[in-house]
């Protein structure tokens, strides 16, 4: 009682307001983005109803939201612990140029690559997208460096990789089965829309079903809380950043296939596009709150947008910016949907 | 102090937090020119006065007159603009920044372009410290200071932004002896300079030493004035807790006879723990079925040590073992695999409060329900036996833990570790802010604990607590332990007077 900012109980509601009654107010977060989607289809639709609203387009937007689906599932699982992870384009696209540099290319292409069968040049890209989140994890939990910034650094790590390997030149062959999983279709269905949903369901039922979710929403939670409760933070922390370094690899080698060559600077927009999945779905950027699925709603909404704006007749410089609105008004109510719930604890 | 003029002048001064009464009608004088020694237990609202002198607390009824002239603070700017300073325990120096920089905090001199004056501050500051006697180097980062050096050095802040009354709240508790020393003779040269010094501390010994005058609070009242060389330490103690005077509070003084249990089989064991200027030289051991208390002022280690005994710090020397064996505690998770419990002294620290009740209370036995798949309704159950077993209120164990009543979240923090079965179960401040009929059921559940051969330590920094809880108790006092009872008769005063 005599130091300043200790805990005490004095002024604290002895029992706060009932909590069906802020459900609505609780529910802010998951509700926002079904809000901002709906409103969308509905403007798209009356925009331009010809063009927008067919299936081919659904199987558009699907396509187009599938590869940042599947980094936005891992950066949901680093979100939630209350880290961040800035590298995700840069390993995403790195672990693409280790796929193609250990894949025969035609001879029209001209960089020192090393072919090997597809299943090994798989093997090697996936354990260069895990050392990237071994690298990021010890940076984090054994030094100590915020996830901001050592991703940072492995922001230009990754870039610095891809640099070395593919030297300005342009690869564009990678193993049969990934291009198959990228670039291919099952009837109307593209496989890289079943696989990102798969993935996304994956992680869901990791995030809800097992230990190691509870322990990362806990942890997100409540860190100090989850530590002395026994729990091995570092280890969560850990291995949310190794899941978002695989995510963005795999991401990675599907995209090369999908977008047809691998090569520099060729993931930069997916950064920004997975975190807005992510925030702009509802998951709190202070962690434990949110999940799976608000990241596929966010994901709908960016990709709505990114694709309906393409349908109307707008200057397409505005576009970015109208993304960028629709992103800070995202932060904006992730904000307040945290200042609300925590109002009473 | 015959012949000098009162400066602060505060009548009939009520402050309540939440309907609770922290002072009720307190008349309080303070001298020019003397320093006045400040004693009350923990709530007795030696704090919550000060707080109202420096312009903390605004919200307040009764006068305030400094100078024979009535004011009224609106923050603790104005109470500084008006001469009063004051220095909290944890001292709000800035680390990375030099001993100069901090004298000037706030106020950086600055050149005729609007630069700050890097030469001038130093050379300013320099001579203010000198002044005061401090020798230390105005260049040197703060943070590489020894924590005495470092409050000298706020003190001279204080000082030199004007202050003529300066509030020190406890600071001996984080120091030697010899800081000690330089800070008392410092504290007598400004007294001799017509400062005059608010000292609020819980070693009576240093109170004694330093004040001319001391007042004495208990639960929200003033006791009374008296000067100091007059008075000796058990009369203080006696006001403190009011043997005699109240019978609501006879229980105070009363004997309590500690059944040890030497016998027992040592549960665990710490063997000359230290931590940096935390705790020197702990050795303690917790044996099974008996409740070890650990009694110590705030800021006497004891958070740091229990903290060490859970994994969550590392100790500089020393090593805790268990069945004979040394721990490995690299961090809590190894010490909750070993079998040792640890709630924490802040709800904050130990719940999840936008998290159903059930998963806050299944967290430490997730491993033993499950291996890869959670199972829900096992966990429900689990914490629906614990809401009945300790009388939660409202039943309901998908209630966000944000939502309870903070004697209720306690419980909820204590359940926790009840379906873990613990071999040890560490405890800090366990009764913390709960109410009568609260505590009492801590009280009871700890008890049952114990008599199901649990090794139980408690660390609290309220007597009532550990006297109503330890079967031995251990006095902590500026990171050393320095008493034991065992197998003998205590009572608060006795208690008091040993930290």
């Amino acid at each position: 009682m005599s130091a300043p900012g200790t805990d005490t109980t004095a002024g604290r509601p002895s029992s706060a307001s009932p909590p069906r009654f802020h459900w609505l107010r609780d529910q802010l977060r998951n509700i926002a983005p079904f809000i901002t989607l709906l409103s969308l289809v509905v403007f798209f639709s009356v925009a331009s109803p010809a063009s927008f609203l067919t299936w081919d387009n659904l199987a558009n937007i699907l396509t187009q939201i599938s590869v940042t689906g599947i980094i936005a599932t891992g950066l949901t699982f680093v979100i939630l612990c209350a880290e961040i992870d800035l590298s995700v384009g840069s390993v995403a696209n790195a672990v693409g140029v280790v796929l193609a540099f250990f894949t025969a290319q035609d001879a029209s292409v001209n960089i020192a690559n090393v072919p090997l069968p597809g299943w090994i040049a798989i093997l090697l890209a996936l354990v260069s997208a895990v050392a990237f989140g071994v690298v990021t994890a010890l940076g984090v939990t054994v030094i100590g460096i915020p996830s901001f910034i050592m991703t940072l650094a492995m922001l230009q790590i990754g870039a610095g990789v891809c640099a070395m390997l593919v030297r300005g030149q342009i690869a564009y062959n990678v193993p049969d089965f990934i291009k198959v999983l990228g670039s291919k279709a099952v009837g109307p269905v593209p496989w890289i829309v079943i696989v990102a949903a798969l993935v996304l369901a994956v992680g869901h039922f990791v995030l809800t079903y097992t230990r190691f979710g509870r322990y990362v929403y806990m942890v997100g939670g409540n860190r100090e809380a989850a530590e002395y409760s026994g729990v091995n933070v570092k280890a969560i922390v850990a291995s949310v950043m190794i899941i978002g370094a695989v995510c963005s690899g795999f991401a990675g080698m599907l995209g090369v296939a999908h977008l047809g060559s691998a090569q520099q600077d060729e993931f930069v927009d997916y950064l920004l596009d997975s975190i807005a999945a992510v925030v702009v779905g509802g998951t709190s950027l202070f962690g434990g709150q949110g999940g799976i699925p608000n990241t596929i709603a966010g994901l709908f909404v960016l990709g709505v947008l990114n694709n309906g704006l393409d349908h109307v007749k707008i200057d397409s410089f505005l576009k970015v910016l109208i993304r960028g609105l629709i992103l800070l008004a995202a932060l904006i109510i992730n904000i307040y949907a945290q200042r609300m719930r925590s109002r009473w604890t | 102090m015959s012949g000098t003029s009162p400066i602060l002048e505060l009548s009939g001064i009520s402050k309540s937090f939440g309907g609770v009464d922290a002072l009720a009608d307190v008349d309080f004088m303070l001298n020019g020119g003397e320093v006045h020694g400040i004693v009350g237990e923990n709530g007795a609202g030696k704090s919550t006065l000060m707080k109202i002198i420096a312009g903390v607390h605004t919200d307040f009824r009764g006068t305030m007159r400094l100078d024979g002239a009535e004011v009224r603070f609106h923050s603790a700017r104005d109470a500084q603009a008006a001469g009063i300073g004051m220095v909290y325990q944890e001292l709000s120096v800035v680390s990375d920044l030099s001993v100069a920089e901090n004298v000037f905090l706030g106020r950086q001199p600055t050149d005729a372009i609007g630069l700050i004056a890097w030469r001038r501050m130093a050379r300013e500051a320099g001579d203010h410290l000198r002044g005061l006697g401090i020798d230390v180097d105005p260049q040197a980062r703060m943070g590489s200071l020894p924590i005495g050096m470092q409050q000298m050095v706020e003190l001279s802040r204080v000082l030199f932004s004007g202050a003529r009354v300066i509030i020190l709240d406890e600071p001996t508790s984080a120091l030697s002896p010899p800081e000690i020393e330089r800070l008392f003779d410092l504290l007598r040269i400004l007294r001799n300079g017509g400062r005059t010094i608010v000292f609020i501390s819980h070693f009576l010994d240093d109170v004694l030493r330093v004040s001319d005058t001391i007042t004495v609070f208990r639960n929200g009242r003033k006791v009374v004035t008296a000067a100091a060389a007059d008075i000796d330490k058990s009369w203080i103690i006696e006001r403190m807790i009011g043997a005699g005077h109240d019978e609501l509070e006879a229980g105070y003084t009363k004997d309590i006879r500690l059944c040890s249990k030497d016998c027992a089989p040592i549960a665990l064991q710490a063997d000359h723990l230290s931590l940096s200027r935390a705790y020197r030289d702990v050795s303690l051991t917790v044996r099974a079925g008996e409740v070890l208390g650990v009694y110590g002022f705030m800021g006497c280690g004891q958070i740091e040590l229990v903290r060490t005994l859970f994994g969550g710090l590392k100790p500089d020397h020393g090593a805790i073992r268990m069945g004979g064996r040394a721990l490995r505690m690299t961090n809590t998770a190894a010490a909750r695999r070993a079998g040792i419990a640890f709630v924490p002294e802040s709800r904050r620290s130990m719940l999840f409060f936008l998290e159903p009740m059930y998963k806050n209370v299944s967290i430490s036995i997730l491993d033993r329900l499950s291996q890869l798949l959670l199972k829900p309704r096992k966990e429900r159950q689990i914490a629906g036996e614990q809401v009945r077993r300790l009388h939660i209120v409202p039943p309901s164990v998908e209630r966000l833990v944000g939502t309870f009543s903070g004697g209720n979240q306690q419980k909820i923090g204590l359940a926790k570790w009840l379906n873990f079965l613990p071999k040890v179960l560490i405890l800090s401040e366990p009764t913390r802010g709960m109410d009568v009929g609260a505590k009492a059921d801590v009280v009871r559940i700890v008890s049952g604990l114990r008599d199901q051969g649990i090794g139980i330590l408690v660390a609290s920094t309220e007597p009532e607590t550990v006297l109503a809880m330890a079967d031995r108790v251990l006095v902590m006092k500026k990171g050393e332990i320095v008493r034991e009872f065992a197998n003998e008769v205590i009572s608060k005063d006795r208690l008091l007077a040993a930290a």
